[in-house]
């Protein structure tokens, strides 16, 4: 397999591995689970260290420097969101029960 | 792929893996919070990596103090936007951090260009297909940014709500695209920064375009669609940075966002394109917000307490209004008091009650109400007629019959919960002003309806004290 393919199938396979893990979903979850999906895509912030810590064009290190800030915030931002939001849930005193409907 | 260490591309896969089952984890109400505990352990661990080895052949990673400072300003800027928002104000929050997202990736492709033209100025290959995927980033990344600086706006009520359309908004939209697939054309044919910034520069508009007239109650369901779209440019930056780390996760949030957009669209009765170009065909004209002088009947909160006090079976239709007010600890309060007075008391919960789906169950799980009192509409929507009393606290679309009813209203197809056919309706409203999406409910007008008008936080705790004296 030449490497496009190869980067091809770990690209489809994923798309199935990401239906897959949230299809059972009840709706309760829904905005907790959008947050912290929100936060997974901030792993961008390695790509934007990962070009910064190469380059040696003062305009590109600014602007890598930038993307650096922004993809923090939505990294780290998105992943204590979603644990205050989920702290709620777990804050009740008997047993979560999964939901049924989500079951079906 | 070749110059990067295989202990690196292993630390890679594994945070991959922790990914895909914090994604799992999310989506079960017992293993949420591990799960995202884990997907944020493996996105710090992927990102020190890079301090450890040599990227892309070069002899150590270069300005380090500068990216360590970066990395400490975004990380302030974000733990101190994420504790102080309020949970009414998450799903503005969320498209903030969905938005900064997109534009970091934008930013990322930008700087990847301008290394590609540089190979190809020093006559290296760069296949079309990385040039191509570049392209995808730097536009798709700016519409996501722009495109959740609006609905981030909306929300936030720094502009309106209401759908924002204007002549040749369909032309400007179809000229954007246009010229989006155009420059990125260009870009794999004769990569040049120049037309990179222009390509961003069109993103940035179209998104604008884009979000500018959906409405109202249609906004979340964007959201969880741009967070699809910043998913997607991520897993591109992944391809075109030959990252296997990013390829991934971009592409499970991008494949899961997708498939959950279509969930809410669903939950609402709708369909995405129908959310996204109901407006430009001129079909739904939401957000009127007239108020209406039409008669209705009206009572003091010690009328509503001698209802509710000596029924049977009262059901709680909560809305964004109550939580915006902030009477849910009143409300949870009222609802321990009448059970002890016996009456069988539930929430009924409507799938996209507050402003996002499941919005609703965090505002009040913040309220600490039992997770056993929350009821989801399907389950709840067969007792309606056996209750005696429902209390809509500050809810409207939710229990419009004109969903069923009115084939031409905007909300035309949306399940609703069938608050019309218990006994008595209590309507705990600020003023007669319609629901976020702007359309008279007719349920108001009925004659078992009775109107409880005022701040649904003053009114509630008049209301409690009220059934206390009982």
């Amino acid at each position: 397999m030449n490497d496009a393919v190869v980067w091809l199938t770990i690209f489809i396979l994923s798309v199935f591995v990401g239906i897959e893990v949230i299809s059972k979903v009840s709706s309760t979850l829904h905005t907790p689970l959008m947050s912290g999906a929100n936060a997974i895509h901030g792993i961008i912030l390695l790509g934007a260290i990962l070009v910064t810590g190469t380059t040696d064009n003062t305009v590109a290190l600014v602007v890598g420097l930038v993307a650096i800030v922004l993809a923090a915030v939505n990294m780290v931002g998105g992943f204590v969101v979603t644990d205050r939001m989920l702290q709620m849930f777990v804050r009740r005193k008997k047993k979560p029960v999964v939901s049924e409907g989500a079951a079906k | 792929m070749t110059a990067t260490p295989t202990w690196v591309q292993l630390v890679y896969l594994a945070c991959a893996v922790c990914f895909i089952l914090a994604l799992k984890g999310l989506s079960g109400p017992r293993t949420a919070r591990t799960g995202n505990l884990v997907g944020a352990g493996a996105a710090v661990v992927a990102c020190a990596v890079p301090f450890f080895y040599r990227p892309n052949g070069v002899e150590h990673l270069h300005h380090v103090p500068l990216i360590l400072g970066a990395i400490v300003i975004g990380t302030v800027g974000g733990v101190v936007g994420a504790r102080r928002v309020q949970m009414t104000q998450m799903p503005q929050m969320v498209a903030l951090f969905n938005g900064v997202g997109g534009g970091a990736a934008a930013l990322v492709a930008l700087l990847e260009l301008h290394e590609k033209v540089g190979l190809v100025a020093a006559g290296s290959e760069v296949s079309w297909f990385v040039l191509a995927a570049t392209a995808f980033t730097i536009f798709v990344g700016s519409v996501s940014f722009a495109g959740s600086v609006v609905t981030f706006a909306k929300l936030q009520e720094l502009m309106t709500s209401a759908p924002v359309t204007f002549p040749g908004l369909a032309l400007g939209f179809g000229v954007g695209l246009v010229a989006g697939v155009g420059l990125g054309t260009q870009l794999v044919l004769d990569p040049s920064v120049g037309v990179g910034v222009v390509l961003c520069l069109v993103g940035l508009v179209f998104g604008l375009l884009l979000v500018l007239p959906v409405g109202g109650a249609d906004v979340p369901i964007v959201i969880s669609l741009l967070n699809a779209f910043t998913g997607l440019t991520v897993a591109a930056g992944g391809y075109v940075l030959e990252n296997v780390v990013l390829l991934v996760a971009g592409t499970l949030v991008g494949a899961s966002g997708t498939f959950l957009t279509m969930l809410m669209a669903r939950a609402m009765g709708r369909s995405v394109a129908n959310i996204l170009f109901g407006a430009l065909k001129g079909g739904s004209t939401l957000g009127a917000g007239v108020a209406s002088d039409r008669p209705v009947k009206s009572a003091n909160p010690e009328d509503v307490a001698i209802m509710l006090g000596y029924a049977d079976r009262v059901i709680i239709v909560p809305g964004y209004g109550l939580a915006v007010a902030q009477a849910q600890h009143a409300l949870r309060e009222l609802v321990d008091v009448l059970s002890e007075r016996g009456t069988e008391v539930d929430y009924a919960i409507h799938p996209v009650a507050g402003r996002m789906p499941g919005h609703m169950n965090v505002l009040l799980a913040e309220a600490q109400v039992p997770y056993e009192q929350l009821k989801e509409m399907d389950d709840i929507n067969g007792e309606f007629k056996d209750a005696d009393v429902v209390l809509v606290v500050g809810a409207n679309d939710v229990v419009n019959p004109a969903a069923k009813t009115t084939p031409g209203a905007p909300i035309y197809g949306m399940p609703i919960l069938n608050a019309d056919e218990a006994r008595q309706v209590v309507f705990m409203k600020r003023s007669m002003r319609p629901g976020f999406a702007g359309i008279e409910n007719e349920l108001l007008f009925e004659e078992n309806t009775t109107l409880l008008f005022g701040d649904a936080k003053d009114s509630m705790s008049k209301l409690l004290n009220a059934v206390k004296a009982l």
